[in-house]
């Protein structure tokens, strides 16, 4: 009887003890997840603000001289269809 | 025992003594007492509160809100970590440290901050700053100030700023939404509170996670219909057409045809939802689906339709309009001129009131009600935006001729620009009304045959020459491409009942490309300066630019034969081209 006590209280010695390392490796990949969250909501903002559509536009028109082309300009492509 | 006995032998030596240290226990075990009395009985409550907040407890673990996206993928609101800096001032008085280095870090002026902590004296928190960027906030920290602490949340952010703030809405400081798609999809975007137990020191701070009492669920991602490309030039053509008729406002609504997706909403006055510090609250109103208003012209096709649907009009019926009034029911119809005589294309490519009457008194007033019922109007759209209103189609028991006719051109009917832009749509499908959708859709809807195919298909041809050098809507052509559409002016009821003479709204509502239609259209533009104020000359325009722009942003191909070169290939000679 004592011999079983002391191994059951051994084996709740062991458990608590995994318990707690396996809330620590938790936690620390809660906190890792956390950073790179923060990170990735950094870079998703950075790409939003870049990529709006007015900015875009503004660059290409005054930088790079682009135009939307005119009714003229455009030639249609069409496939014959079942060919 | 022998020990006891010894004792007892020097008791009796030293009497004095034995007193005195008998009321030293006495006096230490009453003071003893009489603590444990103050602590157990007296302040009991307020010990066992700090108690547990100072060493276990648990702890609110906030849910991260989810991500608003527009139909590409693009975020239109996000949730980023943000840390609050609060204070102890009780502690941060007594430790008399340099606060010189925190102000300049936190980016508040000396006497701002010797003001809030004078104002909480004695307290034990308050807000330095809420919401700095985490990095600001590691800083403060790093400071190792006593009494200064951080406390996680998290703030939205609207990338796209101002171009699509009616349709998002936005949310207060604690992540509820109060408008707009944050309030509507609120519970979806929120997410579920969780709870850990830690473990604190005596300072409050956080010394480790103990374990987790309850798991948080965080908020789900939604994905809207709306395209921010086509957003962005909806907001810049409507902008610049309100400001160039110093008009009181607008709203431009397109429509992907096909689906009933809203893939553009804008409203102007507009705000930025980043920044509402000036903020009007009749700004935040989404007018596409809140504000109503008698859409005069623009259902004239509808009326149409009823009439071809009859059997006894055809797209050549002649109508007499002269000579430019009309009396019915002792109300009397104008046109904008004497039109004489003209066939039914006519009087919707010219407009006309009085042959859109004439036509109308051909019919029963229950038939022309069931009709715009059927299109939609006075019913909702169906689409999930807080605040829509379903407008007014009165049925009367009873109708008087004037109402009967006026009905027929848009008067006695009120509408949101939404419910316009779906009955549109209703063209665009060849007779079948879909429930309008704000959230992307995974398949097309069932939707509702509630007009004939045919008769559409006669309509649009006469909504296609309205678009064009013999109509009213000129300056609504788009190069390359098929448009059909309609004009509308109309005047505002004023507050006080009847029409007002100095105010108007300008209306144009349309599709293309006509051969196989992607989008519909509607544009209003609110009380314009009164040089100009008639639908073809304000909302047209308005409307080519926005149609111009999504055509070409969403590569649909040109169907104006004579106007774009056409080369046709086989698969082959396409294969080595590529």
């Amino acid at each position: 009887m004592a011999l079983v006590v002391f191994i059951s209280a051994m084996a709740v010695v062991f458990v608590r003890s995994a318990n707690r390392q396996s809330f620590l490796a938790l936690q620390a990949a809660t906190l890792e997840r956390d950073r790179l969250s923060e990170e990735w909501g950094r870079l998703q903002l950075e790409h939003a603000t870049w990529s709006l559509h007015d900015l875009v536009e503004h660059e290409a028109r005054q930088k790079l001289q682009m135009i939307a082309p005119g009714p003229g300009d455009i030639v249609v492509l069409r496939l014959v269809p079942g060919s | 025992m022998k020990h006891i006995k010894g004792f007892n032998g020097l008791n009796v030596q030293y009497h004095g003594r034995h007193w005195f240290v008998l009321g030293l226990l006495f006096t230490g075990m009453a003071l003893l007492l009489g603590r444990a009395l103050q602590l157990q009985v007296l302040d009991n409550d307020r010990l066992q509160a700090e108690g547990r907040a100072r060493q276990l407890g648990t702890l609110a673990v906030k849910p991260v809100r989810g991500r608003i996206l527009d139909r590409r993928g693009e975020v239109l609101a996000i949730s980023t970590p943000v840390d609050s800096i609060w204070a102890d001032p009780r502690i941060l008085a007594s430790s008399n440290a340099d606060l010189a280095p925190l102000t300049e870090t936190l980016g508040l002026s000396p006497g701002q901050i010797q003001k809030l902590l004078q104002r909480h004296a004695g307290k034990k928190f308050v807000y330095l700053r809420r919401h700095l960027p985490p990095a600001t906030a590691r800083i403060v920290l790093g400071l190792k100030l006593p009494g200064i602490y951080t406390q996680r949340e998290y703030q939205r952010y609207y990338p796209a700023g101002p171009n699509a703030g009616h349709v998002l809405g936005f949310t207060d400081i604690d992540d509820h939404g109060l408008e707009g798609i944050e309030h509507a999809f609120d519970r979806h975007l929120s997410g579920v509170d969780g709870k850990k137990r830690v473990l604190r020191d005596a300072r409050r701070r956080v010394i480790e996670d103990v374990d987790s009492v309850k798991p948080v669920y965080h908020g789900q991602d939604l994905v809207l219909s709306i395209d921010l490309r086509l957003q962005t030039a909806a907001r810049r053509h409507l902008a610049e057409a309100v400001r160039k008729h110093r008009a009181a406002g607008g709203s431009a609504l397109l429509l992907d045809s096909r689906t009933a997706e809203v893939l553009a909403m804008v409203n102007l006055p507009d705000y930025n939802p980043n920044d509402r510090s000036e903020l009007k609250y009749s700004h935040f109103r989404n007018r596409a689906v809140t504000d109503v208003f008698e859409p005069g012209s623009t259902v004239k096709p509808f009326t149409m339709s009823l009439a071809l649907a009859s059997g006894s009009f055809t797209p050549d019926s002649l109508i007499e309009t002269s000579p430019g009034y009309y009396r019915v029911g002792g109300w009397t119809i104008h046109d904008i001129r004497d039109f004489g005589r003209l066939t039914l294309s006519g009087v919707l490519i010219k407009s006309s009131n009085i042959g859109t009457a004439k036509i109308a008194m051909e019919m029963t007033p229950e038939e022309l009600y069931r009709m715009f019922r059927d299109v939609g109007f006075g019913r909702n759209t169906g689409v999930e935006l807080p605040g829509e209103r379903a407008g007014s189609l009165p049925n009367r028991k009873r109708w008087r001729a004037s109402e009967h006719a006026s009905l027929a051109y848009g008067y006695g009917v009120a509408v949101t620009p939404l419910q316009l832009a779906r009955a549109y749509g209703i063209l665009a499908t060849d007779g079948v009304l879909f429930p309008v959708s704000i959230r992307k859709r995974q398949r097309p809807p069932a939707g509702d045959q509630v007009l004939p195919a045919d008769v559409v298909m006669e309509i649009n041809a006469m909504l296609e020459k309205v678009v064009s050098p013999e109509g009213t809507a000129q300056s609504a052509m788009v190069p390359a491409y098929r448009v059909a559409g309609k004009t509308g002016t109309v005047r505002k009821l004023s507050a006080q009942g009847g029409y007002r003479d100095d105010s108007y709204q300008a209306l144009f509502a349309g599709f293309a490309p006509v051969s196989e239609p992607r989008f519909v259209l509607v544009v209003v533009i609110d009380e314009p300066g009164l040089e100009q104020y008639y639908g073809g000359e304000v909302a047209a325009p308005v409307f080519a630019k926005i149609m111009a722009d999504s055509l070409r942003l969403l590569g649909v191909p040109p169907d104006a034969g004579d106007r774009a070169k056409q080369i046709v290939l086989s698969r082959q000679e396409a294969d080595l081209g590529a």
